[in-house]
C-alpha cells in the first residue's frame, strides 16, 4: 500500500500543478471560515457587552416593580382590580429584612431644567442617598443627596455631567439654584462622566430626593425599588423576604415583580447566545457553498486529469487508492482554506477592535472548532463524489482521453 | 506463459455492436517477441488492453502462468497489473507536473516501495536508458524520444514479465522510433515478453512472431 507521506506529497504536487484551481478553492473555503469567525464574534461580542453593562449596574441587585408580570390561569378579573402602587412606606418596610443592605426607591419623570436663559428637558430621578452606593455612582464634584428621612423633601439636586456642561459650561454650579419645572433646587453635586448604562444616559439626568420628585410629578408611588442584598448567597432569601413583606402590607396580594440581576442577565445571555448560534448558522451556509465549489472544482480536476487517472489504473492502482488520492487533495485544500480563513477572521476581529474598542470582538471557541470541522468535513463529503467519479472511470477510455 | 481461450469483447457504437475481439485464442511463451498488426479498428489495442487487464472480456478465459485472471477481483487484477505488466503508450502518458525521475518512480510510489529501494531502482532505470542527466527535467523539457524512454523506464522499473507497447513510435520521428524499438528489443533479450502493436510493416517484421488481425479476429 502506498505510504501516507507519499500520498500527501502526491496531493501537494497536484495542488501545485493546478494553481488557479487551488487558489480558488482556498479562497472559497477561507471566506466561509472567516465569515463564521466574524459573525459569531459579533454575536459573542454583543453577549459580552451586555453582561459587562449588567455588572456595571452593581452587584447583588434586586429590582422591584409594582404589578405582577406573570400570566396566571383563569379569566381576567372583572372588577377592574389594578395592582397596588408601591409606596415609600412599603420601601421602608422592605428595609426590615436582614438580608437587605441598602435600598433605593426610584421615581422617574421628565421635566425641563433651566438655569438663567438655558433650558434642557432631562430625566428627573427621585431617590435617596443610598442610590449612590446601590447604583455605584461617582461624583466629579460636590456631594450626593444628604441622608434624609425618606418622606422628607429638600430643595437640593445633583446634576448629571452632560446636563451640568449644557447649563453651566465651565462655570461652577455648586450652590447655584436651578429651576425644575415650577420648583427650585440648589445644586450640591455633579456626577462623574459615566456614559450609557443599559440605555439610561446617566449624564443627562437630575437627581433629587424622592419625596421632592413625588411632589414635583404629583405621585404617591415609586417607579421601582433597587435593593442591594448583603451577599450573593442570600439573594433568594432576600427576594422571598421582600415578597412576604409586601404581601402582608398588600392584604395578601402578590402584586409586585422582583427581577434579580442574574435572571435578567441570563435572559439576555440566552437571547444573545441564540443570536450567535444563528449567525454561525448563516455563516455555515457559506461553508456549504464552499463545499459545493470544492466538489465542482474537483470534478473539473478529474475531467482535466482523465488521462492521468487512466495511467494510474494502468500502473495497477486499485480503486480505493485513487479515491484516497483525490480525497487527500480535497481534504488538504479545505484544511488549508480553513486555516487561511481563521487567519483572515482573526485579522478582521483585530481590525474591528481597533475601530470599536468598547465592543469585545471575540470568536467563541465552539465556533472556531465548528468552522474547522465543518470546513474539513464538507471538503471530504463534497470531495468524495469527484473522487469516486475518478475511480470509476473506464481505464481504456481514460487513457485515450475520453472521460 | 500467456493463454487466451475464446476471448470475446464487443462494444456498442450507437445502435451497432462492434466486435473488438471475436473468439480470440492465443498462446505466448515467456520471453516471446510478438508484433500485432492490422488496420485501425481491427482490435489490436483491445487485445493489448485485455492482455494488460485494463479491459474485461465479455466471455472467454485468460490464463496467466496457469491462473485464470479474468475471475480475479478488481483489487487483485490491479495487483497483477502492478507486478506483471508494463505499458508503453503512443502518447507517453507522463504526468506533466512530475520530473522524469518522479514519473519513473510513480509505480513504485503507488505500490508503497521504500524510499531507498525506490531511488536505487529509479537510478538503475535512468542509467540503463541514458536518462541520468535528464532526471530533474519535466516532460515538457524533454524531446519525444526522451519522453518515450522515460515512459519505458517507468514501465520496466517494477520488473514486469510482459511489456505491452501500443504504437510506441507513433508520435516519434523515424530515428527516435528506431531508437525506442531497439531499447524494447534489448529488454526482450533480457527475458521480458514483448507485445508490440503497430501498423508499420517494417517495424512489425522485426518480431519473432507476427499476429495479423482483421475485424477482431486473429488471422491464422
Amino acid at each position: 500500500m502506498m505510504r501516507p507521506n507519499d500520498i500527501v506529497q502526491f496531493a501537494f504536487h497536484a495542488m501545485q500543478g493546478y494553481r488557479t484551481r487551488t487558489y480558488l478553492m482556498l479562497l472559497a473555503m477561507a471566506i466561509g471560515v472567516a465569515s463564521v469567525v466574524l459573525l459569531t464574534s459579533l454575536g459573542e461580542g454583543a453577549r459580552l457587552y451586555v453582561s459587562q453593562q449588567f455588572s456595571s449596574l452593581g452587584t447583588h441587585l434586586l429590582i422591584i416593580l409594582p404589578g405582577r408580570s406573570e400570566t396566571t390561569g383563569g379569566a381576567p378579573p372583572l372588577m377592574g382590580e389594578t395592582p397596588r402602587d408601591l409606596t415609600l412606606q412599603d420601601v421602608m418596610a422592605m428595609k426590615k429584612s436582614r438580608h437587605v443592605r441598602r435600598l433605593a426607591p426610584i421615581v422617574v419623570g421628565a421635566a425641563p431644567v433651566s438655569y438663567r436663559q438655558l433650558e434642557r428637558e432631562v430625566m428627573i430621578i427621585g431617590s435617596t442617598a443610598s442610590l449612590y452606593e446601590v447604583r455605584q455612582l461617582a461624583l466629579s464634584r460636590g456631594q450626593f443627596l444628604p441622608e434624609l428621612e425618606i418622606t422628607r423633601s429638600a430643595s437640593v439636586c445633583v446634576l448629571g455631567n452632560t446636563l451640568y456642561r449644557e447649563l453651566f459650561g465651565t462655570q461652577t454650579s455648586l450652590g447655584k439654584w436651578v429651576r425644575v419645572s415650577d420648583y427650585r433646587c440648589r445644586v450640591i453635586g455633579v456626577l462623574e462622566e459615566e456614559g450609557m448604562s443599559l440605555g439610561m444616559d446617566m449624564g443627562d439626568v437630575l437627581i433629587m430626593p424622592v419625596a421632592s420628585a413625588q411632589s414635583l410629578f404629583n405621585v404617591n408611588s415609586v417607579f421601582r425599588v433597587l435593593v442591594e442584598v448583603r451577599s450573593g448567597e442570600v439573594m433568594d432569601r432576600a427576594q422571598q423576604d421582600v415578597i412576604n413583606i409586601i404581601r402582608t402590607r398588600h392584604d395578601g396580594e402578590d402584586d409586585i415583580t422582583v427581577l434579580s440581576q442574574d435572571a435578567l442577565l441570563s435572559t439576555f445571555d440566552r437571547i444573545l447566545s441564540a443570536l450567535t448560534y444563528s449567525l454561525g448558522g448563516i455563516a455555515a451556509i457559506s461553508l456549504l457553498v464552499a463545499g459545493i465549489m470544492i466538489m465542482n472544482v474537483m470534478l473539473v480536476a478529474v475531467a482535466q486529469r482523465t488521462a492521468e487517472i487512466g495511467l494510474l489504473k494502468a500502473l495497477g492502482t486499485p480503486r480505493k487508492l485513487i479515491i484516497l488520492l483525490f480525497l487527500t487533495e480535497s481534504a488538504f485544500l479545505s484544511m488549508m482554506g480553513a486555516l487561511l480563513g481563521l487567519i483572515i477572521g482573526f485579522s478582521g476581529n483585530w481590525l474591528l477592535q481597533q475601530y470599536f474598542p468598547d465592543f469585545p470582538f471575540v470568536a467563541p471557541n465552539w465556533a472556531l472548532w465548528a468552522a474547522v470541522v465543518v470546513a474539513v468535513s464538507t471538503g471530504l463529503v463534497f470531495g468524495l463524489l469527484p473522487a469516486r467519479h475518478a475511480a470509476d472511470l473506464d481505464a481504456v477510455q481514460a487513457l485515450s482521453g475520453h472521460s | 506463459m500467456i493463454r487466451l481461450e475464446h476471448i470475446n469483447r464487443t462494444f456498442k457504437v450507437g445502435d451497432e455492436l462492434v466486435h473488438g475481439l471475436d473468439d480470440v485464442s492465443l498462446q505466448l511463451k515467456d520471453g516471446d517477441y510478438v508484433s500485432i498488426m492490422g488496420p485501425s479498428g481491427s482490435g489490436k489495442s483491445t487485445l493489448l488492453n485485455v492482455l494488460g487487464l485494463l479491459d474485461q472480456p465479455d466471455s472467454g478465459n485468460y490464463f496467466l502462468n496457469g491462473d485464470d485472471v479474468t475471475q480475479l477481483s478488481e483489487l487483485k487484477q490491479a495487483r497483477v497489473r502492478r507486478e506483471k505488466v508494463g505499458f508503453v503508450f503512443q502518447t507517453f502518458h507522463l504526468v506533466p507536473r512530475l520530473t522524469a525521475a518522479e514519473n519513473i518512480a510513480l509505480p513504485l510510489t503507488l505500490a508503497g516501495v521504500e524510499h531507498e529501494e525506490r531511488d536505487q531502482r529509479v537510478n538503475e532505470a535512468l542509467a540503463s536508458l541514458n536518462l541520468t542527466d535528464r532526471r530533474h527535467h519535466r516532460p515538457d523539457q524533454l524531446s519525444g524520444g526522451q519522453r518515450q524512454r522515460v515512459a519505458i523506464a517507468r514501465a520496466v522499473v517494477t520488473k514486469p514479465v510482459m511489456l505491452l507497447a501500443d504504437e510506441p513510435t507513433g508520435n516519434l520521428d523515424h530515428a527516435s522510433g528506431i531508437d525506442v524499438i531497439n531499447i524494447l528489443e534489448q529488454l526482450n533479450t533480457q527475458g521480458i515478453t514483448l507485445l508490440l502493436v503497430t501498423h508499420d510493416a517494417e517495424l512489425g517484421e522485426r518480431a519473432q512472431r507476427i499476429i495479423h488481425m482483421v475485424d477482431g479476429k486473429v488471422l491464422p
